[in-house]
């Protein structure tokens, strides 16, 4: 008995290293998965303090860039107002309460980002406080930028598009197909469209928008635009390579969209028996 | 071990860690090259540091990176290789004559040639273990090759501009 203790001891220190690896690859097994929890990431208070003052620092550096956005944002939204804006002259019937908006926009400011890996994430500075709420769409004017993960009383994670497990549902816009748009984790321009049939017809320089279909984000927000097509080694599917109109290298501030009727639809795909992506 | 030394230490790792994640983080040379400078301080632990203490080190550590880069795990699996071959590396490397007390095996005390010899392996486990963890699940062989030769590259120059700016000889920062 005395000499299995002595050998044991003897491989302390491997023991404790082991110990320690499986503790390691525990948290990466348990933690990195889309749901993750959010105490054991970037968006706890501790880090999320820290990222939060550093962001105020580098902020100043991209102030311009960021104005010249919002200008553009501005313009663009006084433009669509204006098809919007009521004759005095006409009456307006409100029709049925099934045309009106089910989704909720909220702003954050992004306080920490990553492009290079092959999972990347985001970092913003509002959370379950400002109602926040895992599952949430997230965008800027430029287009599609992730999936909320998870959320702390102020910070929140973000997965970005550019991570090689999230899928968004996209269509072509001007042929109405429909597809997948997944990262393929080389370059954080582009983006791979999947589940796009051989027999449809497309062409480089369409329009790739979010489809609507998976209720996290609205029908139309930008993905980005077609830049090669190939017949692709899948013999039922193109190979599509779509340009991202996100510039995941300079995010400083994005939209957060909530669907209010998602828990509607989902009771109801579950009750049919339907796995909604 | 004196108790200003451990001060030292304390004071270094707090640096690294912020260094690493409010700075290096950012810096991604030609989308390949990643700076994982943190690495250097599990090895410019004191030469005499037994294994177990350097695997909490090593594991206190990679979490605080981990934290930052969200990447929860997969920096404190790669830095717990590094943390427990790092002794027996060194033994392997011992010059004629043995080590000093209390000696930091930096390029300084040890010479650029010891140093290279002894952090290049190193630095390159770590790169492998760490982009070949984070890219699980995806078919990228080149990309994952090219990025860890270039970060072993981009981590040995950044790791001797570092002690030829912050360090002394024979002693701690």
């Amino acid at each position: 008995m005395q000499r299995i203790l002595l050998f044991l001891y003897s491989l302390r220190a491997f023991l404790l290293f082991v110990f320690l690896e499986a503790i390691a690859i525990w948290l990466i097994v348990s933690f990195n998965s889309q749901q993750g929890s959010a105490f054991f990431n970037s968006s706890n208070q501790f880090s999320g303090k820290i990222l939060g003052a550093q962001n105020n620092i580098s902020d100043y550096f991209s102030l311009a860039e960021v104005n010249k956005r919002l200008l553009d944002t501005n313009a663009e939204l006084l433009a669509a107002l204006e098809v919007l804006r009521k004759p005095a002259d006409s009456v307006y019937i409100q029709l049925d309460s099934a045309f009106e908006s089910s989704f909720e926009f909220k702003g954050a400011k992004v306080i920490n980002n990553s492009i290079r890996l092959s999972q990347n994430h985001l970092t913003i500075n509002k959370g379950a406080n400002q109602g926040i709420k895992p599952g949430m769409g997230v965008f800027n004017g430029q287009g599609v930028v992730g999936r909320v993960k998870g959320v702390s009383n102020n910070f929140a994670t973000v997965i970005s598009l550019l991570h090689t497990d999230l899928l968004v549902s996209s269509k072509i816009e001007s042929s109405e197909v429909f597809g997948s748009i997944k990262w393929d984790g080389n370059n954080p321009k582009f983006a791979k469209m999947l589940y796009v049939p051989r027999h449809v017809k497309v062409q480089k320089g369409d329009k790739v928008v979010t489809s609507g279909y998976n209720a996290i984000f609205p029908e139309g927000i930008a993905i980005g635009t077609i830049s090669e097509v190939k017949q692709g080694a899948d013999t039922n599917y193109l190979d599509i390579t779509v340009e991202l109109s996100t510039d995941f290298t300079r995010i400083s501030y994005v939209y957060l969209v909530e669907n209010t009727v998602e828990q509607e639809l989902d009771s109801l795909y579950n009750s049919s028996g339907i796995s909604n992506e | 071990m004196n108790s200003s030394r451990i001060f030292i230490l304390i004071g270094s790792f707090i640096i690294f860690t912020l260094v690493q994640v409010l700075i290096l983080k950012n810096l991604v040379l030609f989308g390949v090259a990643f700076c994982f400078l943190h690495v250097l301080f599990i090895l410019l632990l004191p030469i005499e540091t037994k294994t177990i203490p350097s695997l909490l080190i090593a594991f206190g550590l990679g979490l605080m990176v981990d934290l930052f880069y969200d990447t929860i795990g997969i920096h404190t699996a790669s830095l717990l290789i590094v943390a427990f071959i790092k002794k027996p590396w060194i033994k392997i490397l011992t010059p004629t004559g043995g080590y000093d007390d209390n000696l930091q095996p930096s390029m300084l005390n040890m010479g650029f040639g010891w140093f290279a010899t002894f952090s290049v392996p190193l630095f390159l486990i770590y790169n492998i273990a760490f982009f070949f963890i984070e890219s699980l699940g995806t078919d990228l062989f080149i990309p994952v090759v090219q990025k860890i030769i270039a970060s072993t590259i981009f981590v040995f120059v950044m790791s001797i501009i570092v002690q030829l700016l912050f360090y002394r000889r024979r002693r701690g920062i």
